[in-house]
């Protein structure tokens, strides 16, 4: 299997704290990878280094084979490396076909309109909110803008940091069912996620973070099994 | 028919105010910082189409388009060497800077065309008379409010259908955010500028048409007052600095009228100190909670 992504001893830090402790890991084509770990063990920051919003003291990061640990943000977007963001983050006063064409930024004008007829079909309560302001959606509604907006822009990863934070139960089934169909389709994922279950459910592989190290990884089948995941994360 | 004269000559000495307005508010808007060099670029602009008129020769319209050219660079500039290094610095030390511009601007202006003021000759002379001659508009009046409409009808559009508009709107909200899109924020934030600077020379030879005058310091009291419209009318709001822009105008046209001259200004910012303790956001200003 073909390499997307690879991620070479990464040493992050905020001032004097030492985020990041030299992790490396990869996600091949195709495949549903997820970081799993408590609040505070670096997997929003080990994200937002890849998509070069923070920078890595040492080693590389490798996307489709090429070195971008130290390419700007939006030029990282355009190699077809995109992220949802943690909380969200959409553009509150755009409307919703607004921060979707925000979304499609890197993208040729000609194809704008065909890809929000797909993006539509994926999120058919978008279409019926399409003019509507995005600060007036509810909670999964977001998540799902959010979502579609990094679509836009044909990523060959995608990348979720806690896209079921803050949501009921029925609306996480809802965005987990959305990763899966994602998943079946071919795009490549990496999430990121404190629910530990939701996400070795639909994970091939799976890596768990502590305290800016990675300390397990394994398929995301044989991460579930293990006995110290369990006590952990799936509560016994 | 006196008050109809003073209530035009306020809404024409607004449309500049709201000019310039518009220049603060769009770079506060998408870079979060005051730029208080935004009145010195006035003056720059002055004096450049002046020269151009008086040096150079040149028509009134390509006068203009030079001090638009020269203005944009001159922006773009100033933010590229002064601004741009203090990105991540506390917004303190970045208000400090556009301070520190101002005054190089206004000392640069000093050493090269000299303390007296000259005569700026209007780029249109003449007006129109109404009522049997009891009312004149001069015909800078006019253009000044036309400039003013067509300005505001042009970004309104800009912002709001093409691309490089909505990725400013984009980045006034959330720069990472924007990132993420892959808008070059960097870019972003100079072409506001570009454009910001490029209205500031139109506002300077408009201002400087009606009042016939100009001196490195003419862009001061302009560009204070105009902020002030900006946050009367709500910053980061276009249609608030256009509206904010021509009621502190027309406030402060009647207030010399009927009030006092001398008081004309106090009255301009006591009228600012109110609409703020009562609307803390301005009059058309969005107060957006933050959302938990």
């Amino acid at each position: 299997m073909e390499e997307i992504l690879k991620v070479d001893n990464i040493n992050v830090y905020y001032g004097a704290i030492h985020a990041i402790k030299g992790i490396s890991f990869h996600v091949n084509q195709g495949e549903v990878v997820t970081l799993i770990g408590a609040n505070g063990a670096g997997k929003s920051t080990t994200l937002q280094t890849i998509s070069g919003l923070l920078r890595s003291r040492t080693g590389s990061i490798e996307f489709c084979g090429e070195n971008i640990s130290n390419t700007p943000s939006h030029k990282i977007v355009e190699k077809g490396l995109a992220q949802v963001p943690e909380g969200r983050r959409i553009f509150l006063q755009m409307s919703v076909q607004e921060n979707l064409e925000m979304g499609a930024y890197t993208q040729p004008g000609a194809g704008i309109d065909t890809d929000l007829e797909r993006v539509f079909q994926q999120f058919p309560r978008l279409k019926e909110r399409r003019r509507q302001i995005a600060g007036t959606l509810s909670g999964g509604e977001q998540q799902m803008l959010a979502m579609g907006r990094a679509l836009m822009s044909h990523p060959k990863l995608l990348m979720l940091d806690e896209p079921s934070m803050g949501l009921a139960p029925i609306l996480v089934e809802q965005i987990f069912e959305i990763i899966r169909q994602l998943h079946k389709d071919g795009t490549t994922i990496l999430l990121v996620e404190q629910n530990a279950q939701m996400a070795l459910s639909v994970a091939d592989r799976a890596y768990v973070m502590e305290t800016g190290k990675i300390t397990l990884s394994g398929t995301g089948a044989e991460l579930a099994a293990s006995d110290q995941v369990k006590k952990a994360y799936l509560g016994g | 028919m006196e008050f109809l004269s003073y209530l035009i000559s306020g809404i024409s000495l607004g449309s500049v105010y709201a000019i310039i307005a518009l220049g603060y508010t769009m770079v506060y808007g998408i870079a979060k910082m005051l730029n208080f060099a935004h009145g010195d670029v006035i003056m720059v602009g002055g004096y450049i189409s002046l020269l151009s008129m008086t040096s150079l020769g040149l028509p009134w319209w390509l006068a203009v388009i030079l001090a638009m050219v020269v203005c944009t660079v001159l922006g773009v500039v100033i933010e590229g060497l002064a601004y741009k290094p203090l990105r991540a610095a506390p917004s303190l030390a970045v208000l400090i800077t556009a301070i520190g511009v101002s005054y190089f601007l206004q000392n640069a202006a000093l050493l090269l065309w000299g303390a007296s003021p000259k005569a700026y000759t209007p780029i249109i002379a003449g007006s129109v008379k109404l009522f049997e001659g009891q009312l004149s508009i001069s015909y800078v009046s006019m253009l000044t409010v036309f400039m003013c409409i067509v300005i505001m009808i042009a970004l309104t559009l800009f912002t709001g259908k093409t691309r490089m508009g909505k990725a400013m709107r984009a980045c006034s909200e959330d720069k990472s955010a924007a990132q993420l899109m892959g808008i070059n924020v960097n870019r972003t934030i100079s072409m506001t500028f570009a454009i910001g600077s490029a209205l500031a020379a139109i506002a300077g030879v408009l201002l400087c048409s009606s009042y016939t005058s100009l001196m490195p310091t003419t862009g001061s009291m302009p560009g204070i007052k105009a902020f002030t419209a900006a946050v009367f009318g709500g910053i980061g709001s276009i249609p608030g600095a256009l509206l904010g822009g021509v009621l502190l105008g027309i406030i402060e046209s009647l207030a010399k009228a009927y009030i006092s001259t001398q008081l004309a200004n106090s009255i301009v910012f006591a009228v600012l100190i109110i609409t703020l303790l009562v609307r803390p956001a301005g009059l058309l200003g969005k107060y957006v909670p933050e959302k938990v």
